[in-house]
């Protein structure tokens, strides 16, 4: 094969196999440092439906009652649905719709802040992600694993999904059964 | 000059763009030629025939411009009032009908914030990917600048967008505004997605990505691992700039054509997973009721739409006469191919044009010429897209979603022109 015939060949082949690398001829840029195990457990918070990454620890109905009116009750109100700030539990309208008096109660409270957890979230591991990530709302990851756990039975409790007695962990918060769940489709 | 015949295209006044072209809109104004002044005697100035700042030494300006004194109404809206239960819960309303093309101005773009907006210091922020890789990295925000950027110019729409008509059972005086204020669009840059997922290596069970930002709510979304590699991006600059505070700095995610939720801003950690970890964003609020009783989550596109901008409601046509509609488009699934107008309550439908260059999921501006006649009318607006979507009536809308559902409202808008010119929101 003559020089020019290889170097013609060379351009056809490079040409498939650029755009497909993106740039350069499959080079990467590679400027990312490399993450340690113990980096990743620092930020590794997320919690999976099948309670995949829940810590170790533990909570009560009634450690949780004791959390929630210290720390919760302000924005939620003393049963959850009082607000202003998102429902945890009952049906205030927007979210059952078999509901007779919706309209009257949607007209009654901000429709944006009208979310009842307990009737819209299909899985209850949510709850102890959410609850450890975001809450307090004024002041997010201030709470042990402990108290999320004890805050996450208490919800649970108000929303009859769990009796008074109950503690939650991390083998047995996977396992409960949120009413949403039967209702929830994905989207084509 | 030869004048033809002013041709209508459909009813209400709606006229043919290349009758308008070729000078047959016979109803324009005749224009006034000034006559010519005599002679101006040797001691006059000029200055009598000049506006004062004409005739005076203006100002140098300043470091970051800003609009003109006389454009200050043209400005955001707080959707929730400032109370302490709305506590770091906010939406920006974009004066949308107050702009033309397509592009919407850094300062105006539309904001929506469950927790507040942080300022982050760019120095201690870092973008970490980790799971199903098989090298878990992490990337400064000077390496990630280094990178090759991609440009593109993409709408981001909240989810909640034009809400009031989708919950509301009648209308009211709701501005243009109010109703599609939650829609912007803007040249996009900054580093593909698939580049660094390609550096760190997916494993083969990888489908899903965990996208969270630094927000104090630590925001997530489960994505899907195709739609990153389809067309993600890290932004990094907006319109030029690099991100403001509001829009994410030091980078958001940015996934064109999906509910604005999920282009998760702050972005600090991607963790790569076989499954959706159903957050509580995805979970709650971003899920949507139906008819059907079922509520359906993973809503990720925002569907073909379309709304009329001038005239819309909160607007007044002075008087009779010649007026371009003008209005903007959009799809989640790709280019707008067509708009229909109609100007007679939708007895009659017409093709307006489309101003180019016709982005994919862009806002995409349309227009056509139209003679108000003075009388009480109806406006509308219908998209189609390149995937031959067509936006559906209200009442299409409402036969797959339950009320109170106010999320992904899509449906064709009508704008009631009344006798004063007065411009009004009304379902059809």
């Amino acid at each position: 094969m003559s020089l020019y015939k290889s170097a013609r060949w060379c351009c056809l082949l490079l040409s498939l196999v650029a755009p497909i690398a993106g740039y350069g001829f499959g080079e990467s840029v590679n400027l990312g440092t490399p993450l340690t195990e113990a980096e990743i457990e620092r930020v590794d918070i997320t919690i999976f439906p099948n309670g995949h990454n829940l810590p170790v620890g533990r909570g009560s109905v009634t450690e949780g009652r004791q959390v929630y009116f210290e720390r919760c009750a302000l924005c939620h109100g003393d049963s959850g649905t009082e607000g202003p700030s998102h429902r945890l539990t009952g049906s205030v309208g927007l979210f059952s719709i078999w509901d007779p008096l919706r309209i009257k109660r949607i007209q009654e409270v901000n429709g944006l802040l009208v979310m009842s957890t307990g009737q819209q979230w299909p899985y209850a591991t949510t709850i102890f992600d959410y609850v450890r990530r975001a809450m307090p709302h004024v002041n997010p990851k201030s709470l042990s694993n402990n108290q999320v756990y004890a805050i996450t039975a208490y919800i649970l409790y108000l929303n009859e999904l769990v009796d008074e007695s109950f503690t939650v962990d991390r083998t047995n918060l996977p396992s409960i059964e949120m009413p949403a769940l039967k209702r929830f489709v994905r989207a084509k | 000059m030869k004048r033809l015949k002013t041709e209508y295209v459909a009813g209400g006044g709606l006229i043919d763009r290349r009758s308008l072209l070729a000078g047959g809109v016979s109803f324009l104004a005749a224009t006034t030629i000034r006559p010519v002044v005599a002679a101006i005697e040797g001691d006059k100035t000029i200055a009598e025939d000049f506006p004062r700042w004409t005739k005076t030494l203006a100002g140098q300006g300043s470091p970051y411009g800003e609009p003109s004194r006389y454009e200050k109404s043209v400005v955001r809206k707080l959707l929730l009032p400032a109370a302490p239960e709305n506590a770091g819960t906010s939406a920006w309303l974009t004066p949308i009908d107050q702009l033309q093309g397509i592009i919407t101005p850094n300062g105006l773009h539309f904001g929506s914030y469950h927790y507040g907006v942080p300022e982050i210091d760019p120095n201690k922020h870092e973008l970490l990917i980790h799971g199903l890789v098989d090298r878990p990295l992490k990337y400064t925000v000077e390496h990630l600048l280094r990178y090759p950027m991609v440009s593109s110019t993409r709408f981001l729409e909240c989810s909640g967008n034009t809400a009031i008509n989708a919950m509301s059972p009648f209308t009211g005086n709701e501005t243009c505004q109010d109703l599609y204020g939650l829609v912007s669009c803007s040249e996009w840059v900054g580093v593909r997605v698939s580049d660094l997922l390609s550096e760190a290596g997916l494993t083969k069970k990888a489908r899903w990505i965990i996208a969270e930002g630094a927000d104090s709510g630590s925001h997530s979304r489960s994505i899907p691992v195709s739609k990153m590699l389809d067309d993600g991006i890290i932004a990094l600059y907006q319109n030029g700039e690099r991100l403001r505070a509001e829009q994410g700095f030091p980078m958001r995610l940015l996934l064109p054509g999906w509910e604005g939720n999920t282009n998760v801003k702050y972005l600090s950690r991607f963790e790569v997973t076989d499954r959706p970890a159903f957050t509580s964003h995805e979970s709650g609020l971003y899920t949507e009721h139906l008819t059907s009783g079922h509520a359906e989550g993973f809503s990720f596109h925002m569907e073909v739409k379309s709304a009329i901008m001038h005239p819309s409601a909160g607007q007044l046509l002075n008087e009779k006469g010649f007026y371009e509609i003008s209005g903007l488009a959009w799809s989640g699934r790709g280019k707008i191919s067509g708009v229909d107008v109609s100007a007679d309550n939708g007895v009659s439908w017409a093709r307006a044009q489309l101003q180019g260059p016709v982005h994919d999921k862009a806002l995409t501006r349309f227009s056509i010429p139209w003679r108000w006649d003075g009388e009480s009318t109806i406006l509308q607006s219908r998209a189609i897209d390149e995937e031959g979507r067509v936006q559906p009536t209200r009442k299409v809308w409402k036969q797959k979603y339950a009320s109170p559902t106010f999320n992904h409202y899509n449906a064709i808008q009508a704008w009631q022109i009344d006798k004063d010119g007065s411009v009004s929101n009304v379902f059809v």
